[in-house]
């Protein structure tokens, strides 16, 4: 009974998190729209600019002059073979024509490499803008984690424990591990640990790299969050213990109710990650989106008179300052949210019994 | 790029990242920083034990000097009174004593004064029979004048007077 209470008030927690992202993708779309509308800057083109993945990390235009970082694309057709050769190729302004490959201009390939002779994908392994940047970002955790686990070392339990950056990082693992894995899974804790703690601080670093102008939207790329939450669900189903599958596929009901109950504990499966998938995606992604349109809102009204653009400046200024705080509290939340639901899910996979229920 | 499906390059480069990432993190960061904290949790808890066993260790020799304080303090009354009641005694038998002491010098003095009254009467007496004897003398001596036995009897007489002074 208290276990199918945890269930309904996961998927309820989960629910409300989902409907209470900042601002929804439809809204997203709105603002899209208006500025379709308007003549002037491409203020669409420069959102999706910024949240989608692209082969050039472009970080900003000085007069003419475009500050871009052209990444290598590594591309692999069905008939010539491997390609790896500069994006720089593919946007050059004459002929963007290279090696038989461009980018689509439109279809539902748009902004991906194809084959001109085909208008096929090939096999792309590009390092892309979010390649690149999550490459990086992991190198960036990779380091501050041995840089800690360096304080370490030759260390005993009577030592003072560490102060400043180690301080701050050990408290918060200290955090994750105790509130969050140990309190969802006592039975098991240190078996998922490794997995809960990396996808936290993953999840956290590339939120708050993501809010620095000028870096990529990782999190908010739903490649990113479809992986972390097909980690979810292989842990939570791989190692599901009989009880489990006891509850999904004769749940306690009574007998009449299980023809409705087991295709919903079934779909409720796949409903617990891609709810983890969807809600870590839109959240970063329309936080993304909201800031760039409040700001864009300064060139929206750059052609209507001064006094309307300078009033709009100071309330978009403001605005923004007001988002980013906003996405700052976003950036830890989205990361706590997916490590909790992550260790409830998985605690649920793994009820303990005692025997006196059985 | 489309928003909304998952790009397979993008996948395949998460797949390497993340790996590597769990791979390193759950070999060499997080393990070191999780054992840390539990042994200080352990090492902390064993403190808080051991603190609680002194205190109450503490405790227990505390009520050990209070219970000892308060024999002590029971000795100590007990003593007093005895020695209340020790000196009452004496008091009360040095009173006796004194009391036998005194009758008893009483009892000497009596009879000090009546052997000193016995031998004053005496004394009397005496004085009393040679003052007898002087006038039954002087008496005599009138009877027995010129006579020679007269004067060997007053001579023998003054002798015995003169003897007994």
């Amino acid at each position: 009974m208290t276990r199918l209470k945890m269930t309904l008030f996961a998927i309820a927690a989960m629910l409300s998190l989902l409907f209470s992202s900042p601002l929804s993708a439809q809204e997203a779309e709105n603002v899209e729209a208006v500025a379709a509308e308007q003549e002037g800057p491409d203020i669409s083109g420069m959102i999706f600019g910024h949240i989608l993945d692209s082969y050039e990390w472009h970080f900003t235009d000085i007069g003419d002059t475009k500050i871009v970082l052209y990444l290598p694309c590594i591309v692999k057709s069905e008939t010539t073979g491997w390609h790896v050769f500069s994006s720089s190729h593919l946007y050059h302004p004459e002929g963007a024509v290279y090696e038989g490959f461009q980018i689509a201009e439109s279809g539902s390939n748009e902004g991906k490499i194809i084959e001109v002779a085909t208008g096929e994908r090939p096999l792309d392994i590009s390092i892309t803008k979010n390649a690149l940047a999550l490459l990086i970002n992991s190198l960036i955790l990779i380091c501050i984690f041995l840089y800690c686990a360096r304080w370490y070392k030759g260390k005993t339990a009577q030592d003072a424990a560490p102060k400043g950056f180690v301080g701050a990082i050990e408290s918060m693992v200290g955090w994750v591990y105790d509130d969050i894995i140990v309190a969802n899974i006592p039975q098991n804790a240190n078996r998922y640990a490794p997995y809960l703690l990396t996808a936290f601080f993953f999840i956290f670093l590339n939120n708050l790299i993501g809010l620095i102008p000028g870096s990529a939207n990782i999190t908010g790329n739903i490649a990113i969050t479809f992986f972390l939450a097909t980690c979810t669900f292989l842990m939570i189903n791989l190692f599901g213990n009989k009880h489990y599958w006891l509850d999904i596929f004769n749940p306690h009901v009574p007998w009449w109710l299980k023809p409705i109950m087991i295709p919903i504990e079934i779909l409720g499966m796949f409903t617990k990650p891609v709810a983890l998938m969807i809600r870590l995606f839109a959240n970063i992604m329309a936080g993304h989106t909201a800031m760039l349109a409040l700001f864009s809102m300064i060139f929206i009204t750059a052609s209507m008179g001064a006094i309307l653009n300078g009033s709009m400046t100071v309330l978009a200024v403001l605005f923004t300052i007001f988002m980013n705080a906003l996405e700052l509290l976003v950036a830890f939340i989205q990361a706590y949210v997916f490590t909790m639901l992550s260790a409830i899910f998985i605690g649920l996979s793994q009820p303990v019994v005692h025997e006196s229920e059985a | 790029m489309s928003l909304l499906v998952p790009d397979s390059g993008l996948l395949f480069w998460m797949l390497i990242a993340f790996g590597a990432v769990f791979f390193v993190l759950a070999k060499f960061g997080f393990p070191m920083i999780t054992k840390m904290l539990n042994e200080r949790k352990g090492y902390i808890d064993e403190s808080l034990e051991k603190a609680r066993q002194a205190t109450e260790r503490l405790a227990k020799v505390e009520s050990e000097i209070a219970q000892m304080k308060k024999e002590a303090h029971a000795e100590q009354s007990k003593l007093l009174a005895q020695a209340q009641e020790m000196r009452a005694q004496m008091i009360e038998k040095s009173k006796a004593d004194a009391a036998v002491e005194g009758q008893k010098m009483i009892e000497a003095a009596r009879k000090e004064i009546a052997a000193e009254k016995e031998s004053a009467i005496r004394d009397i007496r005496r004085q009393v029979a040679l003052l007898s004897v002087q006038i039954s003398e002087k008496v005599l001596r009138k009877d027995l004048e010129e006579s020679k036995e007269q004067m060997a009897l007053i001579d023998r007489m003054l002798d015995e007077i003169n003897d007994n002074k």
